[in-house]
This record gives C-alpha cells, sequence and structure tokens, in this order.
C-alpha cells in the first residue's frame, strides 16, 4: 500500500492497484490474512497447551530433529526472497523473468512440502500415530495445517503461471500475482513462528 | 445393506414424530413443485433468485430462509416448553428431548439470527452508504449458498442418520467418539464448518464494502449508525470465527481421523475445546446484538423525527464493546476452576462492558426525548426492546459476579438471561428493521394493525416465559434437564413458562399471516420515503432499481437524505445519469453450494469417495472462476434515464 501511495505521488499506480475493483479485492485479501492470523493464533494456542501433555507418546525433544527442519526453513525462507524478485520483475513489466523467479518459488516450496511430507512419515513410522496423545494431535495439526496452505501455493503459483503464458500481465493477472506475494510472505512468517516455538522450543525442553 | 440401512435410518429418526415431520416434507416440497411446474416458474426461479448476483436479492432470500429457521427453531421450542410443562411428563424421552434442544439452539444462532442479521445488511447498508453493490457481489452469492447448503445439511439430521445431541455449544466430551457415536454432531461439525466459511467471507465483503464504497462525502463519522455496526459487526467475525472453525475442525480431527485433542483419554483435554469455542462464542454474543442496536439507533431516530443523540458517544460505545467482548469469553465458565486471579480478570472485564451499553441506552432514550414520537410498529419493538434489554443486561452482571455465578452457572437463571438479551435484544431489532425496511425491499408495507396483534402476542409471551425461568433457576431448576419430580415447586412456574411459550408461537403465526395478507392487499409505498426516513436508502425509489443509485449521491452532513431534502433538493438530474455496469449473474456460486453440501454429506458418514467427489467439483469450480474474465451488464444512460422518469425521479 505504501508503495502505491509513493507512485501514485509520482503519477503512476503499479499495475495491480490501476483498476478499482481490484484495489478492492486487494484490500479484502489483506483481511482474509487477518483472519488466517487468528486461525493459526489458536493453532498455536491448542499447541501451547498441549506440548507437555504426551501420555505414553513421545515428547518433543524425542519427536523432533533440526537437521531436516534447518534445510525446510532455508528452503522456505529463500523461497519468500525469490517471491519478493518475481514481484520486482513483474514492476519492471519483465515477464520472462518474473515466470522463471515463481517457477523457483514453486520449487523450493514443492521442495520443503516433499521434506516435511517425508518426515511426517518417518515419525508415524517411528513413534506411530497422532492418536497417542494430545502433543501428537497438535503437532500433526499446526504444523500440517501451515503445510497445507504452502502446498495451495504452490497449486496456485503453477495456475498463475498458466494464467500468465495465456494472457500476459495484465493488470489483473498483477493483482493476482501480487495477492499471491502476500499469502506466500505470510506463510513464511507463520513458519517463523513455527520454528521458534514449535522446534527450537521443543528441542531445549 | 442392512447395516446401510441401519446407518441411514437409526431408531431416533424412525420414531412417530420425526416420521410425521418427513410425510409433511414430501408434501410441502411436492406442492411446491407442482405450483413451480403448473406455472411454469422454474426458468424464473432459476434466473431472478438462484443465479442473481444483487445484493438485494440476496438479502430477501437470507431472510427467507431466517424466517424457515424461525419456524423451525420456534417448533423445537413448543416441543422442550410442551416437555416440561407438567412434572414427570412422557411427552419426549430424555435423549429426544437432547436432540430437541441441540438443534432449537445450533439452528437459533446461526440459521436464525445470523441470516436474519445478513439479509438486513444485504438490503440496507450498500443503499444507506450510496453504494451500488457490495465490494464482491458473487462471493456475496458464495456466501450466501454455502449458508443455505449448510442450513439443508443440518436441517437433514432428523431425517437421515439422526440429529446430534450434545447441545448447541457440543461440548467434548458429550461428543466424544466413544460417548456419542453415529452421526449426529458429524452434522453439526461440518453443517457449521460450511456455514462459517461463508460468513467469514460475508465479513470481508461488507468491510471492503464499508471502508471503500461509501458515496462521495460520506466520511466514516458521517456514516449512518447502522452502517457503523456492520463495519464493527464484520471485524468481529473476521477476527472471532477462526476460532469456531479450529474448534470444530479438530473435533472433527478427534471424531473422523482418530486424533486426541478433546478425549478423555492420551491425554487430551475437553476444556480445550470450552476455551476455543467461547473465544468464538463471546464475541459472536456481539456479532448478533450490534446489527440489533445499529437498528435500533436509525429506528429511534427516524420515529423521534430527531437526529441520534450523542452520535461520537455510539460509535465510540460500539468500539469498546467490540473490544471488551474479546477479554471475556471466561464467564462462560468460572466453575471450570482457573483460579480466583483469573475469574476476577474475567468477572470485572464482563462487567466493564455494561458501561458502553449503559450509554446507548441513556442516548436512545435521550433521541426520543422531546421528539415527536410515531408509535408505528418498528417503533413499538424499539420501545420493548429498551426496559427488556436493561433486565437482560443487569441480569448479566450479576452472573459475573463469580461467587455469585457458582450458584447460578448452568441453572435456568442463565436460560433466562440469555434469552433476555438474544430475543430481547436481539430478535426485536431484527423484527424493528423487519418492518422498518420492508417497504424499501418489497415496495409496500407491512399491515401495521396486525403487526401490533403480532407484538403484543410475542411481547407479552415473552416475559411471561422467561421471568418464570429466573425463579426456577434461583429454585434450582438446571438446564437441560428433562423431567422433574412434583413438590419441588417448579411445576407452576413452567406450567406459566409454556404457555407464554405458546403466545410467543401466536405472535409468530401473526406476524406470517400478516406478511401474506399484506402481500396480497398491497399498500403500496410510492414515495420510496414512507417514514419520512433520514439516510440514503429513502432517497431511491422502493424496491430500489437494479442499478440502486441513477446517481451517486454526494454527502456533505449525517442524515444525509434529511439534509437534501430540507435543502429542497431532491431528484435526479438528467445530465449528470452515466452509464451503470452491474455484474451478470451466474450459476456458479449455487453449483458451489451444492458441491459444498455434497462433499459435506460424504464426510457426514465418512463416505470418502462421496466426499472426494464433492472437494473435485469445489475445486474445478474454484479454478474456474478464478480463471473468468469479469463479465458485467451494462446499463445504458438512455435505459436508466428511461427508468428513472417512469419513476418520476428527474428534476424538472
Amino acid at each position: 500500500m505504501i508503495e502505491a501511495k509513493q507512485s501514485r505521488v509520482q503519477g503512476q499506480m503499479p499495475l495491480e492497484f490501476r483498476d478499482e475493483q481490484d484495489t478492492l479485492a486487494i484490500l479484502g485479501f489483506w483481511f482474509f490474512l487477518g483472519s488466517d492470523v487468528v486461525l493459526f493464533s489458536c493453532l498455536f494456542a491448542v499447541y501451547a497447551v498441549f506440548q507437555s501433555r504426551v501420555a505414553a507418546g513421545p515428547t518433543p525433544s524425542q519427536l523432533i530433529s533440526l537437521g531436516p527442519v534447518l534445510v525446510e526453513t532455508v528452503a522456505l525462507l529463500t523461497s519468500s526472497f525469490t517471491c519478493g524478485l518475481a514481484i520486482a520483475a513483474m514492476r519492471r513489466g519483465r515477464l520472462r523473468s518474473l515466470m522463471a523467479w515463481l517457477i523457483v518459488t514453486m520449487l523450493l516450496g514443492a521442495g520443503f512440502v516433499g521434506m516435511e511430507i517425508h518426515e511426517f512419515a518417518a515419525d508415524v513410522a517411528a513413534f506411530g500415530t497422532w492418536h497417542q496423545s494430545g502433543f501428537l494431535s497438535a503437532f500433526f495439526t499446526l504444523i500440517g495445517t501451515h503445510g497445507g496452505h504452502v502446498s495451495f501455493g504452490v497449486l496456485w503459483a503453477a495456475a498463475l503461471l498458466l494464467l500468465l503464458l495465456r494472457q500476459g500481465l495484465t493488470p489483473r493477472v498483477a493483482r493476482k500475482l501480487y495477492t499471491f506475494s502476500l499469502y506466500w510472505h505470510f506463510l513464511d512468517i507463520v513458519w517463523v513462528f513455527i520454528f521458534t516455538v514449535v522446534y527450537l522450543t521443543g528441542k531445549i525442553t | 445393506m442392512t447395516n446401510l440401512m441401519a446407518q441411514l435410518f437409526p431408531p431416533s429418526v424412525l420414531r412417530p414424530m420425526e416420521l410425521g415431520a418427513d410425510v409433511s416434507i414430501v408434501f410441502a416440497a411436492a406442492a411446491l413443485l407442482l405450483i413451480l411446474t403448473r406455472r411454469h416458474l422454474w426458468g424464473w426461479l432459476w434466473r431472478e433468485w438462484i443465479t442473481t448476483v444483487d445484493h438485494k436479492k440476496i438479502g430477501i432470500m437470507y431472510l427467507i430462509a431466517a424466517m424457515l429457521g424461525l419456524f423451525r427453531g420456534g417448533v423445537d421450542a413448543l416441543l422442550l416448553r410442551t416437555q416440561l410443562a407438567l412434572p414427570q411428563n412422557t411427552f419426549l424421552g430424555a435423549e429426544h428431548y437432547n436432540e430437541i434442544f441441540t438443534t432449537h439452539g445450533t439452528i437459533m444462532v446461526f440459521f436464525m439470527a445470523m441470516p436474519f442479521i445478513f439479509a438486513l445488511f444485504n438490503i440496507a447498508i450498500p443503499l444507506m452508504i450510496g453504494a451500488r453493490d457490495v465490494a464482491f457481489p458473487r462471493l456475496n452469492a458464495i456466501s450466501f449458498w454455502l449458508f443455505a447448503f449448510a442450513f439443508l445439511l443440518f436441517n437433514m439430521s432428523f431425517v437421515v442418520g439422526g440429529s446430534p445431541n450434545a447441545g448447541w455449544t457440543a461440548y467434548a466430551p458429550l461428543t466424544e467418539l466413544r460417548f456419542n457415536p453415529g452421526v449426529g454432531e458429524n452434522y453439526y461439525l461440518i453443517a457449521l464448518q460450511i456455514s462459517g466459511i461463508g460468513t467469514i467471507a460475508t465479513g470481508v465483503n461488507f468491510l471492503v464494502t464499508i471502508l471503500r464504497l461509501r458515496a462521495p462525502g460520506m466520511a466514516l463519522m458521517k456514516m449512518p449508525l447502522f452502517a457503523w455496526s456492520a463495519l464493527i459487526t464484520s471485524s468481529l467475525i473476521i477476527f472471532a470465527f477462526p476460532a469456531l472453525t479450529v474448534a470444530l475442525a479438530l473435533t472433527v480431527l478427534d471424531r473422523l481421523f482418530g486424533a486426541s485433542f478433546f478425549t478423555i483419554g492420551h491425554a487430551g483435554m475437553p476444556m480445550m475445546y470450552v476455551n476455543l469455542f467461547w473465544i468464538w462464542g463471546h464475541p459472536e454474543v456481539y456479532i448478533l446484538v450490534l446489527p440489533a442496536f445499529g437498528i435500533f439507533s436509525e429506528v429511534v431516530a427516524t420515529f423521534s423525527r430527531k437526529a441520534l443523540f450523542g452520535y461520537s458517544a455510539m460509535v465510540g460505545s460500539l468500539l469498546a464493546i467490540s473490544l471488551l467482548s474479546y477479554g471475556v469469553w471466561v464467564h462462560h465458565f468460572f466453575t471450570m476452576g482457573a483460579g480466583a486471579v483469573v475469574n476476577a480478570f474475567f468477572g470485572v472485564s464482563t462487567m466493564l462492558i455494561a458501561i458502553p451499553t449503559g450509554v446507548k441506552v441513556f442516548n436512545w432514550i435521550f433521541t426520543m426525548w422531546g421528539g415527536r414520537i410515531r408509535m408505528t410498529c418498528a417503533m413499538l419493538w424499539q420501545l420493548a426492546f429498551i426496559p427488556t434489554f436493561v433486565v437482560g443486561g443487569a441480569t448479566g452482571v450479576l452472573l459475573a459476579v463469580v461467587p455469585g455465578d457458582y450458584q447460578f452457572h448452568n441453572s435456568y437463571f442463565l436460560v433466562a438471561h440469555f434469552h433476555n438479551v438474544l430475543i430481547g435484544g436481539v430478535v426485536f431489532g431484527l423484527f424493528s428493521g423487519l418492518y422498518y425496511w420492508w417497504p424499501k425491499m418489497f415496495g409496500y408495507m407491512l399491515n401495521e394493525r396486525q403487526g401490533k396483534w403480532a407484538f403484543w402476542f410475542f411481547l407479552i409471551g415473552f416475559w411471561v416465559t422467561f421471568f418464570p425461568q429466573y425463579l426456577l433457576g434461583l429454585e434450582g431448576m438446571t438446564r437441560r434437564i428433562y423431567i422433574y419430580p412434583r413438590g419441588l415447586g417448579w411445576s407452576l412456574p413452567n406450567l406459566v413458562s409454556t404457555l407464554g411459550a405458546y403466545a410467543m408461537g401466536i405472535g409468530f403465526v401473526i406476524l406470517v399471516y400478516s406478511i401474506v395478507y399484506s402481500m396480497r392487499h398491497r399498500e403500496l409505498d410510492l414515495t420510496g420515503d414512507p417514514w419520512d426516513g433520514r439516510t440514503l436508502e429513502w432517497s431511491i425509489p422502493s424496491p430500489a432499481p437494479e442499478y440502486n443509485f441513477a446517481v451517486l449521491p454526494k454527502v456533505s452532513s449525517r442524515d444525509a437524505w434529511w439534509a437534501t431534502k430540507h435543502a429542497g433538493a431532491r431528484g435526479v438530474a438528467v445530465d449528470e445519469i452515466g452509464p451503470v455496469a452491474v455484474p451478470r449473474n451466474t450459476g456458479a456460486p449455487f453449483m458451489l453450494g451444492l458441491c459444498f453440501f455434497v462433499a459435506g454429506f460424504g464426510a457426514v458418514f465418512s463416505w470418502w469417495p462421496i466426499a472426494v467427489a464433492g472437494l473435485a467439483g469445489i475445486l474445478s469450480l474454484l479454478v474456474a472462476g478464478w480463471l473468468r474474465e469479469p463479465d458485467d451488464h451494462l446499463f445504458s444512460a438512455d435505459e436508466i434515464r428511461r427508468s428513472e422518469a417512469a419513476l418520476g425521479r428527474l428534476k424538472a
């Protein structure tokens, strides 16, 4: 929004803000993200309460191995950066570079999801299902909800690529790319909290 | 095969009462189909209603749904009261009683009050702020159809599979699979989840609409109070409903996918459900009542012929209530034993809400002070609301006194309190709004004389029903018991309460009769401004044309239409009329609701192929909608000029 105001001062709006209806959609998307923040906050609260309720199942520090999580973290944080590069390319109207960065973002996201699924499968093989404890239920639900969001984002990015190929960089497509980028950065921020609250805290306690 | 039949038709759906209801549903549906076919109305139904994206028509559909909800929830209430009329009564069994109080509460909150509120938002808000539609008309239609199909799914439970029976709050472990097998609770969980998605979308839609689509010059502090209440309600929805989403989703994970959140074993924690439920649930109370406050603020100013007293204080108190509402949820379970400090905090924060609410009550009274009051039906509901709501609010403060609450908790005192605020506040407000905006919706008035009969039956019935319940609570009668012995002193108050409930039922029947009567003996509103109104919706014809405003109004003060009228500046200037684009009708929102219904039905019975088919339909419709280009219908300036001329709206 700040960028939008600055370029308005310079007499030119970024592509995604030029059409009135698109600016409404962007504002609406911010509010949707607000409600998603509440959704994740509730899941974090649930996790905080259930962290110590392990019953006969594993404790957080038994369950968690930081190695793969670090790789996942690097992949996701990098994808947020490449997503930013994609939007920067969009602002300059460079279609090829936009699509290239979008593909990189998508691949990093898909890699993240793949690793997470692999890790979940290994956890279940080693420790059994979430039925065992409140902690396992909360752990898989919080991280799974984030992973589900990222998976949806990967599909969204793929659909955006198709749209770019078919329609090129119109104001509407630019707006859809912009809301995707908001979503993607949001998931990155949620992951930073998951990394801290679930993985780091779980490993030291 | 017998297994399948037993799952679809357990004994609880084969009781005589349920079978009787099934037969009447079949007859009503057959009659409806026959009428639609005989009169060739299918095309009309599809083109004019099912595919519409017009906020005014969507509002009317919400209204019809809300009246159906009021009927079903009201019948449930009368069944409950009939069972309790006499001691040792055997009209309903224990299990049957559990099911009926569950569906009564759930329907009244989610499928009566919520759609009634969205009906009035849809009908009035865009017109009040001088907008041509909501910000996202297609999303608005999607919200409606998700709600409508969720309503259908929920109501199917007593026909197929069995009703939910754990109360409208669905507390764990009452919902835990091993204590509550069967699909009843799944209906509750999944239907509310589907309508909840629609509700969040409506919250986003109206927030953006009010923030961005107000007429030129209408600063926030020049908005009508009802628009303020819709703005604040929408933000409450966005930031409260996700907590319900999580509470319901985790219960679904427990019941269908073997998780251990709210279970007794495996270190689950049922109280966490209760916390999540009320983190949503208390803001929800204000989601219901703030719109009613908004309606009263419009009605009292119009029918006192005075500007609203203390406008800024009214806005400030709405904001204060909305913020405080997030910090009071523990008062629903002081007896959980969170400790003195926690309970004291939530007791005090609850009492604080009485302050802004009191400010509002005084402002409504001061608005009437010195005004020329007209005793219309809309105004009568407002006048009845003030003392009724004050009593309900005061008993709420009594319940917030923590040591006292240990006595009142889960008694009929509580039942009387929340009906006192939810009927005396929300339902009275919605009826007031119904009478107020009816001519704007349909172009004719509701019969006032019959409306007054309905009003008196309902109001007196209300007090006769609920005042004895306060006494019953103090005498120790607890909530949700289905039978009681003689000799406790409960018999007479229960009988009186039941008679009151029947009086309210008669009030509802008169209201419905009055609607049908008014439809057949139309008293037309040709002015568009039958009440000598103050806000912009009264500046256009009744019913409003599809494009709402031929020329967007310019606003320079509060009560913009009042100012325009008194400056003698009515009418539309011909040369200011330009073309107006409105979005074209689409069947996609209806199909999306249908796919959610299929997916939900599959999930209720854990028939995954059906659920996956529904989900595939949802995804493909979403992708198709996302790919499509915006598709508007353009009203040319000429068309609008002709239509406005026909309505006698053009300036000479």
